[in-house]
């Protein structure tokens, strides 16, 4: 089975699957689930952990030889504090990749487009790896891939809802015409959501809630590397669905004039 | 990152190799992929002989496509060439700088009386066309664009590749559309066919739409001069291009024309096989690889096939063209770049189109838009030019 490594930023990545690490039950749980589903980053709240070098139970459990952190400055409602968290993160962790989540709205944690835009610029100019977390909005997709974002995280529903892949129409669309990756991110609720979206090309996925609240979360971050492994295959393999395959139209041909070979 | 790095990446003659090699299965799965995500195999695949059986169908979904995306609409244009003097030697052309023939280079006065041959025709946009010289530079385009400005909607323009300051410059001054075609990219053929000049700079011109993407050109167009090498794998070449654009430079459209060699004045020279059948062949891929680019189509090609072409994915036409500088009224006598085939009239161009159920669109473009004023309507309200 192909499986061509994904590249962020000069960064190679075996495995597609990206984790969340809010949610869990436990530290414990949650070391187990990233082990099961074979990631290889993973995303962290800046606002969840400890800076003051205290000991902390999410980065406790965390082994950074094996799991690139992605902090997020999931909590700012600005460009102005998700610069601020950036740099914060920058210094507390020692990485300079970033997810960059900016919801003003504390109901349906939507993203800012217009927040976003501008820190992602502020933030590529100071040398941030940027991931940027956006409704799947094209034209944002490209204008974020010129301010310099590293990666695009177009949603898939929205955050926490589990419903699948409700912005496919605009994910094809971002996909066909991005030139950095695409992580499809939040609203996945299955493995088979996660399938669908690496077999239309996404490039990654981003899972948090469906597994950390899952029943079993060690057994659904197993089922969610199947997923993802599966679509992945299958779109290096060519899928050969498609329904809309032409039908020569025998009464009305358009071609017969070119002559006795056409056909 | 510009197209030349791009280009460099793949071997033409492995690219030429693998178009035919590509199976019936290629073709199969390309048929049948969603619309708008064919990928470049895809392509490739398209334009091998092994899609030739499966021509009808292609043009079937290209006709579908064209129509869902352009509606039974056909816009005009027309050409004005402004100058013939060219300092390239290029084996194909009429104008090449060898060429014992009278070189031309229209003033203002003779600018505006062609231009008002092609307003009274009704055209809305116009496609300003000349050699390669010093004499006819940025400051000369620049003013004839401003002569012209007030007449046409839609000013375009195929002259020699520039620097991407002055068509930043010139599209200040209300040029929307530039189409250079790289004519081949067989570096090897390239180098056979443009003997000297400018032009002989192939990687130049290969940067063009990188120059015209960054100078926020709103319309870019791409072409090979079909017959000049493989026409497969120029044409893969060409969609290789279009992507780059299509993806690099977003905010801008594109086109994608399919010139043909003609007799021309000059020397014979061996040209590959580009018939009918493969220029269909062609254009369908092109229709199946991009849903939104425009596909042109001038009158080189003989009126039977222009006729037919019209459902099979083209969706813009020159029309009633003389190519050479002064042709409609200035003087119609003189030496033409190459023949053209179909010498309809653009009102018999028109009245064919609407006997098919097709509109001719003459003007999609406004110059209050550009904050030049209001243009000239089409074809009606035409102004003092046409009188």
């Amino acid at each position: 089975m192909s499986n061509t490594p994904l590249v962020i930023a000069g960064v190679s990545f075996t495995s597609r699957l990206f984790l969340g690490t809010g949610k869990f039950s436990s530290g414990e749980a949650m070391a187990r689930s990233l082990e099961a589903s074979g990631t290889e980053m993973v995303t962290v709240a800046l606002g969840r952990i400890r800076t003051d070098g205290e000991s902390d139970d999410i980065l406790g459990h965390l082994d950074r030889r094996r799991y690139r952190l992605l902090p997020n400055t999931s909590g700012t409602r600005n460009a102005r504090e998700a610069v601020l968290a950036a740099q914060l993160a920058r210094e507390a962790l020692e990485t300079n990749w970033l997810k960059l989540e900016i919801h003003p709205d504390p109901k349906y944690l939507m993203p800012d487009p217009v927040e976003t835009l501008e820190a992602t610029a502020l933030l590529a100019a100071r040398g941030f790896v940027v991931l940027a977390y956006v409704h799947a909005d094209p034209v944002l997709c490209k204008r974020l891939e010129e301010a310099g974002a590293a990666a695009v995280m177009p949603l898939g529903s929205p955050i926490g809802s589990g419903l699948g892949l409700e912005s496919r129409a605009f994910l094809q669309i971002i996909i066909a015409q991005s030139r950095v990756p695409v992580v499809v991110d939040a609203g996945l609720g299955a493995p088979s959501h996660a399938a669908a979206a690496l077999e239309m090309g996404a490039d990654a996925v981003l899972v948090n809630t469906a597994i950390a609240a899952a029943e079993d979360p060690v057994g659904m971050a197993a089922a969610f590397r199947l997923g993802v492994e599966a679509g992945r295959a299958a779109r290096e393999a060519g899928l050969a669905a498609g329904r809309e395959s032409a039908r020569a139209d025998a009464t009305s041909p358009l071609t017969a004039f070119l002559g006795e070979e056409a056909r | 990152m510009s197209f030349v790095d791009t280009w460099r990446r793949h071997d033409f003659g492995a690219v030429a190799a693998r178009i035919l090699a590509k199976t019936p299965s290629d073709v199969r799965r390309a048929l049948s992929r969603p619309r708008g995500s064919l990928d470049l195999e895809d392509f490739a695949a398209l334009l091998s002989p092994a899609a030739s059986a499966r021509l009808e169908e292609m043009a079937q979904l290209s006709h579908r496509y064209t129509l869902e995306r352009f509606g039974r609409t056909m816009r005009l244009y027309a050409p004005l060439y402004l100058s013939n003097a060219c300092a390239n030697v290029c084996t194909y052309c009429g104008f090449s700088a060898h060429n014992r023939i009278k070189r031309k280079v229209l003033s203002d006065p003779e600018i505006l009386a062609e231009a008002g041959v092609l307003r009274s025709h009704g055209f809305g946009s116009v496609l300003l066309v000349t050699g390669e010289t010093g004499r006819v530079g940025r400051e000369y385009l620049s003013s004839s664009l401003r002569l012209l400005r007030p007449h046409f909607a839609g000013l375009w323009m195929e002259v020699q590749p520039m620097a991407e300051e002055d068509y930043a410059a010139l599209a200040e001054e209300g040029l929307s559309t530039v189409l250079v075609y790289q004519e081949t990219y067989d570096a090897a053929a390239y180098a056979r066919h443009h003997l000297s000049g400018p032009k002989a700079d192939m990687q130049f011109r290969l940067a063009t739409p990188d120059r015209l993407g960054r100078a926020g050109m709103k319309r870019i167009g791409l072409g090979a001069l079909f017959g000049l090498s493989d026409w497969r794998a120029d044409a893969w070449f060409t969609g290789l291009h279009l992507r780059h654009v299509e993806t690099a430079y977003w905010r801008s459209r594109t086109s994608v024309s399919f010139p043909r060699l003609r007799p021309h004045e000059g020397d014979e020279i061996p040209v590959t096989l580009f018939g009918e059948r493969d220029l269909v062949q062609a254009a369908c891929a092109f229709r199946l690889l991009s849903t939104e680019t425009e596909l042109s189509l001038s009158t080189r090609e003989s009126s039977r096939f222009r006729d037919r072409a019209v459902r099979l994915g083209f969706t813009s036409m020159s029309a009633g063209s003389r190519t050479n500088p002064g042709g409609y009224s200035v003087e119609p006598e003189s030496l033409e770049q190459f023949a053209v085939d179909d010498s309809r009239s653009p009102a018999q161009m028109a009245a064919f189109l609407r006997s098919v159920g097709y509109e001719p669109v003459w003007k999609d473009w406004d110059r209050t838009y550009d904050g030049f004023g209001g243009s000239p309507g089409a074809p009606a309200a035409q102004g003092a030019l046409a009188s």
